[in-house]
């Protein structure tokens, strides 16, 4: 087997890659270079907003431009390129069994057309003034008369290439995932990580091209004389909101749903239990997705809709509420009654779930049309959906990375640092988001670079929390560079008998091609 | 890599620069794109567009050698190529779904308060729907039976109705965009009268792109079927090329009802 090793040149290996590892790689470094621009605009966001009055942004397009950047980076280059593109290809084969991926060529376009995306997105915010529309780039803010200039046209060419990279690597994974498991890897064998990521493509696959077809009226909207959004020639700016939001509401699902995939995987591992009730947490994830579709408009309560259709899109949202419970009390019910062992990636999981709930919790809150009226627009909703999906999902990224970093590299981390890393990093993200929730309900506007004395102690305390956060970013990028330079090398299985999944049968860090004697699952126990 | 023997039936692609290369084009295709919206020669998106056809060419040519090597694309890696091709249609259905949103949007009051129940709005003379829509309609009907023909004539080792049929297909296709550009130059709206002109310009005209595309991918096909190519069993680029046929041929159907026929029936004529 000495040949399974043999890797191409650099310039072969790194930029014509067909391997599903190394791409997985490139995907992993894309994501660490937005997370550090994308982070450094929110603790520039917190900075200005740690008192009242203008501190340093005098320029409030450029404030918006900030807001605007950091959501479209962290959705978008950070959190998707990560967990789909980086654990997701590093480890659905593995996982299943297979050789690689079922298209490696379009497995390369779908990361160089992300580089591509991101560098225009870079371009956008460095060339007139830059996009200040917010990451919904709602008309007529994002018009030709409000955004004159190139700048939105290049953030909507970089959201198109973008999401051409996501469909192509959607179709990508659903074609790896039904047609290349190993023999006797059933689809209700398969971990729960792949079910995660099955689901997340059909996402991917039905929704991003609803925003393709958005971003092109709102493209000739702006440049070529056409009407879609525009009230004079008989368009409608809510149209715009109907279908970002179509893809918007599924597309945090997409951002979330990896995450729940991750998480099992490590509840399982360190509880030294199959997974409670694997059926009903894989179709708890298909119940998520369907019911995804179904709900956009509770993004949009305060746009005249009539009572019938919030009545009806309140009760749709508060169905989610049924599959993410089963998927809550499952992972308890996992934990029950184990061997828990509190390594890092665990650590995470428990933080992850309590980040979870509380944004969860504020969710079924913030479903209902009636109080959404009074909390629209004001921070309680950034504490909402940061809890529930934006460093819910960082918590699974972090809690994946040190679960798999030694599959990765053959190295593993620092177990001391890591757990220190963990706990600044959990003390100050809930310093940093749990006020806003008190900010909120008192009525602080989202979106806005000064708001009156009457906020200044939660804001205060949330920027606080912000810089806390950003020790325990520094110290995993520390703790990163240490473990993939001079960590302890590994073998195979460093978890023992909890970590069940086929990735931990290959060695460490995983030869360059692996599964070329496919494993065989024929009789085996779901591999939860 | 390729050439060790293998103990499993997918295929381990040989390192490719076309995806980069792409990506270069991908990139190179917006800004030249953004410069022509300000303005500038539409000469700067040529740079793009050159790198992108010139990436289409040779990594086709890739697929399509490997693809005649024969040992690389088994039943289970064409399996895979086939759902690959499915789940891109399925993509294409949801953008296609985005335009008909927006030309719903404009003319059910039930779903948008802007729609005002009149449609088309006062001032449009619409197509008449018996008329050339309705004979581009039948064109593309028959071109769908003629590529099932070609297929079912590739199936039984019959090679001449497969380049009967794919020929005649191509020309139905050629013949339908014509009269769709004849339909566009004498349109009585242009492409900047307002919502109606707006929904009716983007939904056929992305249908008449993805029928120029269609066309040119039957195309690859018929010059493949010429040198030899495709096997009664393994035609997978055939195939491709076919439900792409169809998938364009049922969109129109859909534009046809709503947007020609239901579209213009609320039309009274000025006097």
């Amino acid at each position: 087997m000495a040949h399974d090793d043999h890797k191409p040149g650099f310039f072969k290996r790194w930029f014509m890659s067909t391997n599903h590892k190394d791409i997985g790689t490139l995907y992993i470094i894309l994501s660490i270079i937005a997370a550090i621009i994308g982070g450094a605009m929110s603790w520039y966001i917190r900075l200005e907003l740690m008192e009242p009055g203008i501190q340093y942004i005098d320029d409030f397009q450029f404030y918006n431009v900030l807001v605007t950047a950091h959501g479209f980076l962290m959705v978008f280059f950070v959190v998707m390129p990560a967990m789909i593109g980086g654990f997701g290809n590093w480890f659905v084969p593995l996982m299943i069994g297979a050789p690689d991926m079922a298209f490696p060529r379009l497995n390369n376009i779908s990361f160089w057309l992300l580089a591509a995306a991101l560098i225009l997105l870079v371009i956008a915010g460095l060339t007139g003034g830059g996009p200040g529309t917010g990451w919904t780039v709602y008309p007529p803010l994002s018009s030709a008369e409000y955004h004159p200039g190139p700048a939105v046209d290049l953030g909507i060419l970089s959201l198109h290439l973008a999401g051409a990279s996501s469909i192509l690597g959607a179709a990508n994974f659903i074609t790896t995932i039904l047609n290349m498991r190993a023999p006797g890897m059933t689809i209700h064998r398969m971990p729960l990580f792949v079910w995660a990521i099955l689901v997340t493509a059909f996402l991917l696959l039905l929704a991003l091209p609803v925003l393709a077809g958005a971003l092109t009226m709102l493209l000739t909207d702006r440049n070529f004389g056409t009407s879609f959004f525009i009230v004079e020639g008989g368009g409608d700016p809510l149209l715009w909101q109907h279908l970002f939001w179509f893809f918007g509401h599924p597309e945090v699902y997409i951002i979330i749903l990896p995450a729940f995939g991750i998480i099992s995987q490590i509840v399982s591992t360190f509880s030294k239990k199959p997974i409670f009730g694997y059926l009903g947490m894989a179709y708890a994830m298909c119940a998520i997705g369907v019911v995804g579709f179904v709900v956009w408009a509770h993004h949009m309560y305060m746009t005249g809709l009539d009572v019938d259709t919030r009545a009806y899109f309140t009760a749709a949202t508060l169905v989610i509420a049924v599959p993410t419970g089963v998927k809550i009390f499952s992972w308890l019910a996992t934990m029950w009654g184990g061997s828990i062992d509190f390594k890092t990636p665990m650590l995470y999981a428990f933080g992850f779930i309590w980040l979870f709930v509380v944004g969860g919790v504020t969710g079924v809150t913030l479903a209902n049309a009636g109080m959404d009226t009074v909390f629209h627009d004001t921070y309680f909703v950034v504490a909402h959906f940061h809890y529930v999906m934006a460093i819910a999902a960082i918590f699974a990224m972090f809690g994946g990375f040190y679960y798999w970093i030694g599959k990765m590299c053959g190295r593993q981390y620092n177990e001391g640092l890591a757990k220190i890393q963990f706990w600044i990093f959990f003390i100050g993200v809930n310093v940093l988001f749990f006020p806003q929730h008190f900010s909120g309900m008192a009525g602080m506007p989202r979106r806005i670079p000064d708001y009156p004395d009457a906020y200044a102690g939660w804001n205060y305390v949330s920027s606080i929390g912000a810089f806390i956060t950003m020790a325990g970013t520094f110290l995993f990028l520390w703790i990163a560079y240490r473990t993939v330079t001079s960590g302890e090398k590994i073998g195979a299985n460093p978890w023992g008998e909890g970590a069940t999944t086929l990735e931990w049968t290959v060695d460490s860090p995983a030869p360059f091609h692996t599964h070329e004697v496919l494993p065989d699952m024929t009789g085996k126990a779901p591999a939860e | 890599m390729s050439a060790e023997a293998k103990n499993h039936p997918f295929h381990i692609v040989d390192p490719s620069p076309w995806p980069f290369v792409g990506s270069v084009g991908a990139i190179a295709l917006a800004i030249g794109g953004v410069m022509y919206m300000q303005g500038a020669s539409i000469f700067t998106i040529l740079p793009g567009f050159a790198i992108i056809i010139y990436t289409f060419y040779v990594w086709g040519r890739d697929i399509v050698r490997e693809a005649n090597a024969g040992s690389e694309h088994t039943p289970q890696v064409r399996h895979g190529l086939r759902m690959g091709m499915v789940l891109f249609i399925a993509s294409e259905v949801m953008f296609f779904f985005a335009f008909f949103w927006a030309y719903f949007n404009a003319t059910v009051p039930a779903i948008s308060a802007t729609a005002t129940g009149i449609w088309p709005p006062e001032g449009v003379v619409p197509f008449s729907t018996w008329g050339l829509p309705f004979v581009n309609t039948l064109i593309l009907l028959t071109s769908g039976a003629t590529v099932t023909w070609a297929h079912h004539g590739l199936r039984e080792g019959n090679r001449r109705t497969l380049k009967l049929g794919l020929a005649l297909t191509i020309v139905l296709g050629l013949l339908f965009t014509s009269l769709q550009a004849y339909e566009y130059a004498n349109a009585s709206f242009s492409f900047t009268d307002g919502i109606y002109s707006s929904t009716f310009y983007l939904a056929t005209g992305f249908h008449g792109f993805h029928v120029i595309v269609g066309t040119i991918f039957l195309m690859v096909c018929y010059f493949r079927s010429l040198k030899g190519d495709f096997t009664n069993e393994a035609h997978v680029g055939f195939e491709a090329a076919a439900w792409y046929w169809h998938f364009v041929d049922v969109v129109w159907l859909f534009l046809f009802c709503a947007v020609y026929w239901w579209g213009s029936a609320g039309y009274i004529p000025a006097g």
